[in-house]
């Protein structure tokens, strides 16, 4: 395996734009919870809203070529890596002319002409899909990174576990970003983690990790920067464990988030919201102002509402496309 | 004499040939090198990745033990651009990656409506014979041939070893390619430059009329043995080899059952939802009308397989099987003279 070149990420995205990210994910999920009793989506659907400093943060360190596999909640990565949302919404409502032409839907979407691997049906399923990204990057020696998202709950499968072996041995340009909602399904991290830092994993088999603060994307974007650097100079992998509770349940229609303590999150909404953290921030260092801000609320929910219109009257998938794309040869 | 090959090398041919001809095949597991991290020299793989290491320094790789995360490479790896071929030792290890071969490898493509393919191949020996037991020795192949997605091979000679290990790895699909350790060390006739057979098309390795014999891996030769002594008696067996079971060469399979009116299926795997019951009721879908007598189906029972040599032998189909079956679906009666030897 040659050595990738050591290139510097080409596209730092603006305040402007990280806040565009950020208020996308917020208004897409918040409105696919409005919409979701309405009983037009089918199947299951898991929401980001909370989390959205993570997947803006990460992807905001990301060039358009480089590979992300996500989750079972993958929206937000697949709107940060740049995926088109009026596709997304016609996949999640299983239409035609849908990212997936109908046949993925919300836990399966994906955009391979935007690096954007795939949603997973499967806990730390696609783990494994971004160490054999990197390993094709590294192959063909083209500097591309792949991020490797998954999950608190994800973390305890043994496929989570090989890949963190296997990409120190082979030493691929892979990050590994936990994200710690605090809860798998139902089951607490208290428990289910066994109190201990996911990071800890990852330094005991040599890889640099570090906890960080998900609700606060320039902490997320100040540690993925480090990281992707140096998978992208070809010292190999690193781990980001990145803390950020969800607003709504596991999926949306099912639970009714009774495991979660009284408050918890309304308390999260109002003191740990990364949008308004963000904001906070950005307006007191004069970086965005009102009219911007409103500029780009504006917009997006335009888009938003646009998305969901064209979801809602596009047609469904033409049955004879039942069989196709089983095989590109058979 | 036209250049002999084992069935091993003929498969190590064929990855080399691969290799050379694309840089983007790289080929990988554990051991696939054998030595990585010792104080002893590299280059201790025993099976068809001998020596490959010494000529293509980058596209061989070695693994820890960690299926799950290898055989998802292979996956990632192959949906971004290289044509991964990737080493599972026994297919029985399947059980400890499935959800990487079932839900992502068979799945990618299809969940995201064609705009991505995996063209990967994953090795893995198969079948009795070697006296290793339950967890070493299964015939899985039904198994990969229910799911949708990927495609199963499993060659029975030399020559179709390697030119089938050279279709899997052009393919676009993913492809479980079942190589049997007892035709390991089988020698056969194998032509030096690189060649393809198309997967789904059945080789008829012996004509006959009165009698389809459908047999698969290690049991073809048996069937050809089988055959053999029916000829002895009078009867005459065409033997099929489907080579790959899916896709499925139907057509030649159907075409004979329909000229010899009988049909025979020998499979070393087990028989509910097996390859041969799936067989047997093509035939009965499809010609039904041609059949002048019932199904027989040769497998190993319903049971895993067992260690001790005299359990193992009793479990794997034998000739004296296939002879009595095809005599059965002849409504002939079993003659004293009918090898009793082979079992």
């Amino acid at each position: 395996m040659t050595s990738p070149p050591s290139t510097k990420s080409s596209h730092e995205p603006s305040i402007a734009e990280v806040y565009r990210v950020l208020r996308t994910i917020r208004e897409f999920e918040e409105r696919v919870h409005e919409e979701f009793p309405k009983g037009e989506i089918p199947g299951a659907v898991h929401l980001y809203a909370g989390q959205e400093a993570v997947a803006a943060g990460v992807c905001a360190q990301l060039r358009p070529d480089d590979y992300i596999a996500s989750t079972h909640r993958g929206h937000g990565h697949a709107i940060a890596k740049g995926c088109d949302i009026t596709a997304m919404m016609l996949e999640l409502y299983g239409k035609a002319g849908g990212l997936c032409g109908g046949k993925g839907g919300s836990m399966h979407i994906a955009d391979f002409d935007r690096g954007m691997l795939g949603a997973n049906g499967v806990a730390a399923g696609g783990v494994p899909l971004a160490l054999g990204a990197a390993l094709s990057a590294k192959v063909r020696g083209s500097g591309q990174v792949a991020v490797a998202f998954v999950g608190d709950g994800g973390v305890n499968q043994g496929a989570f576990a090989e890949s963190l072996t296997l990409a120190a041995v082979w030493r691929l340009p892979v990050v590994f970003v936990v994200e710690d909602n605090g809860y798998a399904q139902a089951t607490g991290t208290a428990f289910h983690l066994g109190g201990m830092d996911v990071a800890a994993r990852a330094t005991a088999q040599g890889i640099p990790a570090r906890v960080v603060d998900g609700y606060d994307v320039f902490a997320v974007r100040a540690a993925a920067a480090d990281a992707v650097r140096r998978a992208r100079d070809g010292h190999g992998p690193a781990l980001l464990e990145c803390r950020a509770q969800r607003f709504f349940g596991h999926m949306e229609g099912w639970d009714q988030q009774a495991y979660r303590g009284a408050g918890e999150v309304d308390r999260i909404r109002a003191e740990h919201d990364c949008i308004q953290l963000f904001l906070d921030r950005v307006t007191a260092e004069q970086q965005l102002d009102a009219a911007q801000i409103a500029a780009i609320d504006a917009s997006v929910r335009q888009d938003v509402e646009r998305a969901v219109a064209a979801a809602r009257s596009a047609p469904d998938p033409d049955v004879d496309s039942l069989l196709t794309d089983v095989y590109v040869n058979y | 004499m036209a250049r002999q090959l084992t069935y091993l090398k003929a498969v190590g041919e064929a990855l080399e040939q691969e290799m050379r001809r694309d840089p983007r095949v790289l080929v990988f597991g554990e051991d696939n090198i054998g030595g990585t991290g010792c104080e002893g020299r590299l280059g201790n793989a025993w099976g068809p990745t001998q020596g490959l290491h010494e000529k293509f320094p980058d596209q061989v790789l070695d693994t820890p033990i960690t299926e799950a995360a290898f055989v998802g490479a292979a996956v990632g790896a192959a949906a971004t651009g290289l044509r991964p071929v990737t080493d599972l030792l026994f297919i029985d290890f399947a059980g400890v990656c499935f959800d990487q071969i079932l839900n992502q490898a068979a799945k990618l493509r299809y969940m995201v409506g064609g705009k991505a393919s995996v063209p990967l191949v994953l090795r893995a020996m198969w079948g009795t014979g070697l006296r290793r037991g339950a967890q070493h020795s299964q015939a899985l192949h039904s198994v990969f041939t229910h799911i949708p997605g990927l495609k199963v091979v499993a060659p029975a000679s030399a020559a179709d070893a390697k030119g089938l290990m050279i279709a899997a790895i052009r393919d676009d699909d993913p492809v479980v390619f079942f190589e049997h350790k007892m035709l390991y060390f089988v020698p056969g006739e194998v032509p030096e430059e690189p060649y393809e057979i198309p997967l789904g098309q059945a080789r008829v390795v012996r004509p006959g009329d009165d009698c389809t014999v459908v047999a698969v891996g290690r049991m073809v030769q048996y069937a050809l043995t089988a055959a053999e002594e029916l000829a002895n008696s009078g009867l005459s067996c065409e033997v099929i080899d489907p080579r790959t079971l899916s896709p499925l060469d139907e057509d030649t399979i159907l075409g004979s059952v329909e000229r010899t009116g009988h049909l025979v299926v020998v499979d070393e795997s087990n028989p509910r939802c097996g390859f041969a019951a799936d067989i047997a009721a093509l035939a009965a879908d499809r010609v039904f009308g041609s059949l002048r007598g019932p199904v027989r189906t040769v497998t190993a029972p319903h049971a895993p397989p067992p260690f001790s040599p005299v359990l193992e032998n009793a479990y794997t189909p034998s000739v004296e099987q296939i002879v009595s079956a095809v005599r059965s679906t002849r409504r002939e009666p079993a003659l004293a003279s009918d090898s009793a030897a082979h079992r």
